[in-house]
């Protein structure tokens, strides 16, 4: 997760990603340019084994967890079964040391994993991008107090700050945990976008939209994001990723909902029930393999993204 | 330099003052009191109820008006007086700290450094070697994307519980005493290393895949090319473009920091490892909120302070910044 961090810019300098190609005018009754585009996208895409095989295990994963909970038996937490039961037909993960249904718990976990990183991700996503386009674009002493705020909650460990919080404000719901963890994993994002946004803004192209009068937020909205969406996605994707491991990493603390079920918590319960000790494998190793699933997913996808959208990379 | 160094400082002392003034905040002005639910814990009579809640509302100092709460935090932060445990009462919560900070570092610092050096090292090999970049880099992609306490668990199941060749629990045996003796070395290493290869094998993926990537790109510079041009041998151009690659490894080291240090929190509790993580767990399960607040502004501090030896190695690293050229970012 940490080092993700960094390794966001592409072209690994910070360089901006606007390498304008120039686009051979079509002929008539060709596709438009805009169809063009995307459907040349797709072509790298699709070809490109990092990002279907990235892509792939995130829907496999996002999948079991919209349909898997309509296939379990018993309700995640119920104690239905007999105890540590090993894996079977009736009980496909097992059971846990209190005959809870380890399937049902892994599927519904899952979705509180989903929950998370999309809630966690977009909130340190929006903030990351308001932040970073507003100092890079404004400069000046706007820029110097949000770059300040920037790199005092990048300096600050995210999930010391989380515990404390958590520690006093009682968390209910996942909506609320991915909230906190939103509000403090955004600095890294910002501080790539305003890097991005200062080395767009004085392009001809901002200068105009600029002379033409049109109001900073929009030439921000419609000129530069643009010129970055790809920079963007694949920042909103690792965001998605490191919201993830920091909600398991609370979730196992016992700093989540304790009245829901979550793959940190499913390792918590795992963890202080001697899950270990027992050998009770079916109970602790799948929380963590649906993690490395999405997470390690989601940077694979990345990675292929990073190679799609750069041909420089491509041939590697 | 200086102003490179002033600036930095600076950000840390910000932060420092921000991380304080939260870490007093956040029990004052967050909805529910703890010192209610302390008492609520306690099941206490009636009559004593009283009683307890005026002691502790002078224990916390709440009598006093809030500006002078703040000053006599500060007042007494400076004094090295973080407040007392609650649940070890009455143990200072600096010496609870204090006691689990050695365990901390032991498994921290190694883990950091020796993860930098070899994930940088096996990172840089990778790069541009197709047999080594296809078996590294999805390995790497999985450690880097695996929750360390998870890695610590099955760590622990295969090593302890299953080939039986590992203690699972604590910093060493406990028939022993901690003293610088031989057997006591060995049953220390012998409960440390499975903490330590949760943490390293985790900050190494990502470190490998950084440099791996970083080296690509410097290899793609015109220096590179240049230096091939003019007939000198690959292993040369390299070791140019490992330097150059190195230094955005050092800038992300400190962003990782707060990562690292996230991860040694949870692998702790896996293994009852008497550090700070532990102490962590149990503060949280006890409500012992001195003890949290304290471990809070410890953390905070221990992470500038690295930042700042990071910073500083980077002036010696960069000569650009003693010119005063560029920063690391």
């Amino acid at each position: 997760m940490a080092v993700s961090k960094q390794r966001l810019r592409l072209g690994p300098s910070g360089a901006p990603l606007t390498a304008e190609a120039p686009t051979p005018l079509a002929p008539a009754g060709a596709p438009t340019a805009r169809e063009k585009g995307r459907s040349e996208f797709l072509y790298f895409a699709f070809r490109n084994w990092k990002f279907v095989l990235g892509l792939g295990l995130v829907l496999a994963f996002l999948g079991l967890a919209i349909f898997g909970p309509m296939f379990v038996a018993h309700k995640p937490l119920d104690f239905a079964g007999p105890t540590d039961a090993h894996p079977s037909h009736h009980y496909w993960f097992g059971t846990t040391s209190f005959g809870q249904d380890v399937y049902a718990q892994f599927v519904y976990g899952l979705r509180s994993a989903f929950l998370v990183g999309a809630v966690g991700g977009g909130i340190a996503w929006l903030l990351g991008a308001g932040i970073g386009f507003t100092a890079g674009y404004r400069s000046g002493w706007v820029d110097d107090v949000l770059s300040m705020l920037t790199n005092v909650v990048l300096v600050i460990p995210t999930l010391a700050i989380l515990i404390i919080v958590a520690a006093y404000l009682h968390v209910h719901s996942y909506t609320t945990e991915a909230i906190l963890v939103g509000l403090t994993s955004w600095p890294w994002a910002a501080r790539a976008v305003r890097a991005q946004t200062f080395s767009l803004k004085t392009r001809d192209f901002v200068d105009i939209a600029r002379l033409s009068g049109r109001k900073t937020s929009k030439i921000i909205v419609t000129e530069i994001a643009p010129n970055m969406s790809s920079y963007l996605l694949m920042m909103f994707i690792l965001l998605f990723g490191g919201a993830i491991l920091i909600g398991a990493s609370l979730d196992f603390l016992g700093l989540g909902p304790a009245t829901s079920v979550s793959l940190g918590l499913m390792m918590n319960n795992a963890y202080l029930s001697s899950a270990l000790l027992l050998g009770s494998w079916w109970w602790f190793l799948p929380p963590g393999i649906g993690i490395i699933g999405i997470v390690g997913g989601f940077y694979v996808m990345n990675v292929g993204l990073d190679e799609i959208f750069n041909p420089k990379l491509r041939e590697l | 330099m200086i102003r490179y160094l002033g600036r930095k400082l600076l950000i840390y002392l910000v932060t420092f003052f921000v991380a304080v003034t939260v870490d007093w905040a956040i029990p004052r002005f967050m909805p529910g009191n703890p010192i209610d639910q302390l008492l609520a814990r306690m099941h206490a009579q009636p009559q004593s109820q009283q009683a307890l809640t005026s002691y502790y509302t002078k224990a916390f100092g709440f009598d006093v008006p809030v500006w002078k709460q703040y000053l006599n935090f500060w007042v007494a932060l400076f004094h090295g007086d973080l407040g007392v445990s609650i649940a070890n009462f009455p143990t200072p919560v600096w010496e609870l700290i204090r006691g689990a900070v050695p365990y901390t570092l032991a498994l921290l610092v190694p883990a950091i450094l020796l993860s930098f050096w070899a994930g940088n090292k096996v990172g840089a090999l990778a790069a541009r070697r197709k047999a080594l970049d296809n078996t590294v880099l999805p390995a790497s992609y999985v450690l880097t994307a695996t929750p360390q306490m998870w890695l610590g668990i099955v760590l622990a199941w295969v090593f302890a519980t299953t080939l039986a060749v590992l203690p699972v629990t604590g910093a060493y045996d406990l028939s022993l005493q901690p003293a610088w003796t031989l057997e006591f070395a060995e049953s220390f290493l012998k409960h440390w290393v499975l903490p330590f290869s949760a943490l390293f094998l985790v900050a190494f993926g990502g470190w490998a895949i950084g440099m791996r990537n970083m080296i690509i790109y410097e290899l793609e510079a015109d220096y590179s090319n240049y230096l091939a041009a003019l007939g000198a041998p690959t292993k040369l151009v390299r070791k140019y473009a490992y330097r150059n690659a190195l230094l955005p490894q050092i800038t992300g080291l400190a962003l990782a920091l707060g990562a690292v240090v996230a991860g040694a929190i949870v692998v702790e509790i896996v293994f009852s490892y008497p550090g700070l993580g532990t102490l962590t767990l149990t503060a949280l399960q006890n409500r012992d909120y001195f003890l949290i607040q304290g471990i809070f502004l410890f953390l905070i501090m221990g992470v500038l302070i690295a930042n700042l030896v990071i910073d500083i190695a980077y002036v010696f690293i960069d000569p650009r910044t003693r010119v005063g050229m560029a920063g690391s970012n």
